[in-house]
């Protein structure tokens, strides 16, 4: 994947934030919930993902939420939907390592890479893994 | 009036520039604590390197100097908030002092059927235990209604009083749009009904006149930390007769005179009765060390410094279209704001970005959203050091506004 230019980071994140793609109700009951709030933030979101067969058919969430958490948990939907629950897993632990500054496969990133200068603003880590944090305690026990 | 230039040199904080993010730390965030002048500092430097020991405790010369030292600081607050000295109960700060209050005395005295009565702009700390112990036994919480603006009026409180009320419950000066209540007269009608008067003073002793015994409150509230003072102490203060008849909350270490096998305890009189287990005894000097560096300055010039940077504030955050304000008129230390159609949380970060602190979120009162009609908002705060120029510059931070994604992006 070619180098996100910081103008190119900048518009992926206000594009998920302004105009998210999943950010809606579960269309069915089929769907595992969690509840994620925030103790520095106001975030107070659901996340839903499908899981059928060991594949996560769909992803969504919904709920209060700023432009980092929306948009990162946005970017999540996207990329978990379609993947195998282990597939998933490795996903959301690259994103960890990416945000915590250590070392991480880009290659599993693709949009979710506009968060690489998350720690520039430490204060706002929680809101950029909120959303994953949820989707890894749907998926941990698969 | 002070130097408020002069003033800074006292503060390690300010004396030399801090920096945050690279950029001058401009510091808009006393509502939630303040930083220490060297004198404070000092005094909880000496407790570990020159007089510690336990208090209470000894028949030798160090230990009794910490009982003096405690007596002392107990009159300099005293006599600061004009109660008697034996009336001031240390705890670790103004949460603590709420859930003393509740547990000591609400426990004790609310039946099945009683009411509490709170405000909607009430902190969380003087929300939850009233909460947690009126679900205990039994009895109700009610709300009084803010005016339009969001002040809490008298004839509002009469409004929800009755004589199922025994306990009322109220922040001096709230912690988001700071209005000052009017003490005396919420006080008067809760008397008339025989309620109890709780004043939380959390963020009103800090930055207005308290008189404990004109007000005739039965209780105030407040910790060290939002008056320069260290974190982790605090007092409770109590009309004498009410704290001899409660309960003590927790008990333990020294606050007993004897017990026997037959489960008998005989506690020791207030203020003694509430301080169970050792105390935070650089805290307590730290504390004296506070209130007389506070009470140097005077209390009223502290005031009409926050009244004159509130009105500056306000004059120059109104020029700007992109700015909403919620409390305009409070004229206090607190400016409760948003910039249109960015998240207060993103707006914080952009702001942490250019190195000024301010609080965003729903600073702890829940329940005043639905007042404010916003799930959030950003909270700028001043105290006795904050100067123009740093109101100049969070106001031309503002100003140019830029992308909240700066923060990440610069």
């Amino acid at each position: 994947m070619p180098t996100l230019t910081n103008d190119m980071m900048r518009s992926i994140i206000l594009d998920h934030y302004s105009h998210p793609l999943n950010k809606h109700d579960a269309p069915n009951s089929n769907y595992e919930k969690v509840h994620m709030h925030s103790d520095n933030c106001i975030d107070d979101l659901d996340i839903f993902l499908l899981v059928e067969n060991n594949i996560i058919t769909d992803a969504c969430f919904n709920g209060v939420a700023c432009a980092i958490s929306t948009a990162s948990t946005d970017i999540m939907c996207e990329l978990l939907r379609g993947k195998n629950v282990d597939d998933g897993k490795y996903i959301i632990e690259q994103y960890h390592h990416m945000i915590h500054e250590e070392e991480f496969d880009e290659s599993v990133l693709e949009e979710a890479l506009a968060f690489i200068n998350t720690s520039k603003q430490a204060a706002r880590i929680r809101c950029a893994t909120i959303g994953w944090n949820a989707a890894d305690e749907i998926l941990k026990d698969k | 009036m002070y130097d408020v230039y002069e003033i800074r040199k006292q503060f390690p904080m300010l004396r030399e520039q801090k920096y945050m993010q690279g950029k001058p730390l401009v510091f808009l965030d006393n509502a939630s604590t303040t930083f220490k002048p060297q004198c404070v500092i000092d005094a909880v430097v000496k407790y570990y390197s020159e007089v510690t020991a336990n208090s209470h405790r000894g028949d030798y010369d160090l230990c009794y100097n910490m009982d003096v030292e405690i007596e002392k600081t107990r009159k300099v607050i005293a006599k600061f908030v004009n109660c008697d000295f034996k009336e001031v109960v240390f705890t670790s700060g103004d949460t603590m002092s709420l859930n003393l209050i509740a547990y000591s005395l609400g426990r004790k005295i609310l039946k099945k059927g009683d009411e509490v009565v709170l405000s909607y702009a009430e902190h969380s700390s003087d929300i939850l235990p009233w909460y947690q112990v009126c679900n205990e036994v039994g009895a109700e919480v009610k709300l009084i209604p803010l005016s339009e603006k969001g002040e809490l009026l008298p004839e509002n409180l009469d409004k929800v009083m009755s004589n199922k009320t025994k306990i009322v419950s109220i922040a001096n000066v709230g912690n988001v749009l700071a209005y000052t209540a009017n003490i005396k007269g919420l006080t008067a009608v809760a008397h008339k009904y025989g309620a109890y008067m709780v004043v939380d003073g959390a963020q009103s002793v800090p930055h207005n006149k308290t008189d404990f015994k004109d007000w005739d409150i039965d209780f105030l509230t407040f910790s060290a930390h939002k008056m320069c003072g260290p974190t982790g102490i605090g007092c409770m203060i109590g009309k004498y007769s009410i704290l001899e008849m409660m309960d003590p909350f927790i008990v333990g270490g020294g606050n007993n005179v004897t017990f026997n096998t037959n489960q008998q305890v005989d506690y020791l009189e207030p203020p003694v009765k509430f301080e169970a287990g050792t105390l935070n005894l650089a805290g307590i000097m730290g504390f004296k060390a506070a209130v007389e560096f506070i009470d140097s300055i005077g209390i009223e010039n502290i005031h009409k410094h926050d009244q004159e940077l509130f009105d500056y504030a306000i004059e120059k955050l109104s020029q700007l279209d992109n700015v909403i304000i919620y409390n305009k008129e409070a004229r206090g230390g607190v400016i409760t704001f948003n910039v249109k159609d960015v998240f207060a949380q993103d707006e914080a970060t952009l702001l942490n970005s250019k190195g000024i602190a301010v609080r965003s979120g729903q600073h702890c009162a829940k329940i005043l959203n639905g007042f404010l009609k916003t799930p959030a908002t950003c909270r700028m705060s001043t105290y006795l050091y904050t100067t123009k120029e740093e109101i100049d510059a969070l106001v031309n931070a503002l100003k140019e506004g830029g992308n909240i994604l700066d923060a990440y992006f610069n």
